[in-house]
């Protein structure tokens, strides 16, 4: 094992304006400092118009910080002739999944970053043949996108990403827009991706359940850094939620319920399995 | 109803005419309409409709198609019929209704503009038939390139109508979903005067657009993430080859062209 995980990303004292915004004085972030490693998998959770989708767009380098800095592998996203570096290195998804995908066919869609890399066609095809069997999506290659469902249009969407790649993907909100097949689906691809692959996933989310899977909880707040903490931790932490008009997953609500009426449950209950387990013990002690 | 639409005319195939590179495709089928243009004579003309419906067959087109490309030519057909019928004079008189005669040459002239013009929309039917609209698009972004050094910016050109020919369907399901949304509402799109109608749309047509902006927003957002910078070089993962074989059909038209020419057929 390697003594120390390589750092894929890193934002110092970022500030960031939008030009021409309404209030030209309120920053949409302030002050936001992060380094995230290889092979992490952090959520990035906040109430609407906290900063999340600007902080994300900040570290594809759609956005350059008004103040301070952000590095992708050591590389700053404001120099110009890095930029297509930058984007190999940090791939997006989208929310919705019809937005993002431009060509006419499924291979032609996962084949779009490379083709803009000037790749010979020979590797292009090699390369989108491999991530398609890799993503399970060969019977698909071509099919026009608007004949897929959102789970694969949005799983068509990580194939383009992943086909570059990438040491980290950055999603904003991929599973607002699908049903729960979908949603499944698109989770443990991109799970499996981080496990076996080692590529490191920034998730932003508004489900509960989304971030209490991750390794690490990121919240922002009217675009600051309100929390950064192990998922266990931040997710359990119900007071600071409901401050922030934030909501724990079902067994932590229910949990605090639960404990309000006096029973005696650990602390650190996330999951719905841990909260039955937890009942089941304390009906068979008592 | 949404999985029925079909981008312009296309027909799946894996015919040698279908697989024929769209570049040179588009090249022969240009050096056809010449050529229909330097016959002369109807046996020339009947050779190269009976050469068009050897081609359709070969391709796997079912004959409804073929009538129906030619229905929109059906009046033009008939129009030029009539003028050359009754107004082109010259050769036996062959008919006379009171003061107006048709004669042998009008006829004659008549059926072979017909004949050449049927002719003409069966090859340009076929190449439609036969080439997806995207190959079609960057086919004829190929010869679109010289003008690149008067400034127009063709690959860009090229990008926006493979773009747009991706949203077609997404933006007509967008449509057909607004539409239900409008009558859920009590819009009316079917009765009224032409113009009654047409004012009716307006609730249909505005958020269509709006939506549109909204998609085109985020869709430059995306391929800006995927690296796409306008006037950088780029690749494509399927190269236009063009191969033996359709060097071979070009030669083909060549010397057809050219036999054509030299014997006056």
């Amino acid at each position: 094992m390697a003594a120390q995980p390589s750092t894929i990303i890193e934002a110092k004292d970022v500030d960031f304006y939008y030009p021409g915004g309404e209030d030209a004085d309120s920053p949409a972030l302030s002050g936001i400092n992060l380094t995230v490693n290889q092979g992490e998998y952090v959520a990035l959770v906040g109430p609407n118009g906290s900063g999340k989708t600007t902080f994300l767009k900040l570290l594809n380098a759609l956005l350059i910080p008004t103040h301070g800095q952000v590095l992708v592998k050591g590389i700053s996203t404001a120099v110009e002739s890095t930029l297509p570096e930058v984007r190999r290195v940090c791939g997006m998804i989208f929310q919705n999944p019809d937005n993002q995908l431009v060509a006419t066919t499924v291979e032609e869609d996962i084949a779009f970053g490379l083709e803009n890399l000037a790749l010979p066609p020979e590797e292009i095809r090699n390369r989108v043949f491999k991530t398609a069997a890799l993503l399970g999506l060969e019977k698909l290659l071509s099919q026009p996108p608007h004949l897929l469902s959102g789970g694969e249009k949005q799983r068509v969407a990580i194939a383009g990403v992943l086909v570059m790649e990438p040491e980290c993907i950055l999603m904003d909100e991929p599973t607002a827009m699908l049903d729960p097949a979908g949603r499944r689906d698109v989770l443990n691809t991109v799970r499996e991706l981080n496990r076996n692959r080692n590529i490191a996933v920034i998730h932003v989310t508004h489900f509960p359940e989304e971030a209490a899977g991750t390794d690490r909880v990121v919240i922002l707040n009217e675009g600051k850094l309100a929390a950064d903490g192990a998922s266990a931790e931040v997710m359990t932490d119900l007071q600071f939620l409901h401050g922030l008009g934030l909501q724990g997953t079902t067994a932590v609500e229910l949990a605090a319920l639960l404990r309000q009426d006096s029973f005696p449950l650990p602390p650190q209950i996330l999951y719905n399995r841990e909260l039955v387990d937890s009942l089941c013990s304390l009906g068979q002690n008592s | 109803m949404t999985r029925s639409i079909t981008l312009g005319q296309y027909i799946p195939g894996q015919s040698f005419i279908h697989r024929l590179n769209p570049r040179l495709k588009i090249l022969i089928l240009v050096l056809i309409l010449v050529l229909l243009f330097l016959l002369e004579t109807f046996g020339a003309l009947l050779a190269s409709l009976a050469a068009a419906l050897a081609m359709f067959a070969l391709a796997g087109i079912p004959f409804s198609y073929l009538m129906r490309g030619l229905r929109p030519i059906f009046y033009i057909a008939l129009f030029a019929l009539i003028i050359y019928f009754f107004f082109t004079s010259g050769g036996v008189v062959l008919l006379r209704i009171g003061f107006i005669t048709v004669e042998s040459e009008g006829v004659e002239q008549g059926l072979f503009i017909v004949a050449r013009l049927v002719v003409l929309v069966l090859f340009s039917l076929l190449v439609t038939l036969t080439t997806t609209p995207l190959s079609l698009t960057h086919g004829m972004g190929y010869f679109l390139k010289p003008l690149r050094y008067a400034g127009l910016p063709t690959e860009e050109v090229a990008m926006i109508m493979a773009v747009a020919l991706r949203f077609i369907p997404t933006l007509m399901e967008e449509s057909q979903r607004l539409m239900r949304a409008q009558l859920a509402r009590g819009a009316d799109f079917e009765t009224g005067s032409i113009f009654r109608k047409a004012g009716n749309m307006v609730p249909l047509i505005v958020p269509l657009f709006v939506s549109a902006f909204r998609r085109a927003d985020e869709l430059a957002l995306a391929m800006e993430a995927r690296g796409y910078r306008i006037g950088a070089r780029r690749t494509r993962m399927h190269e236009d080859i063009i191969t033996l074989k359709d060097w071979g059909a070009l030669a083909l038209v060549l010397v057809l062209v050219a036999l054509v020419w030299a014997f006056s057929l």
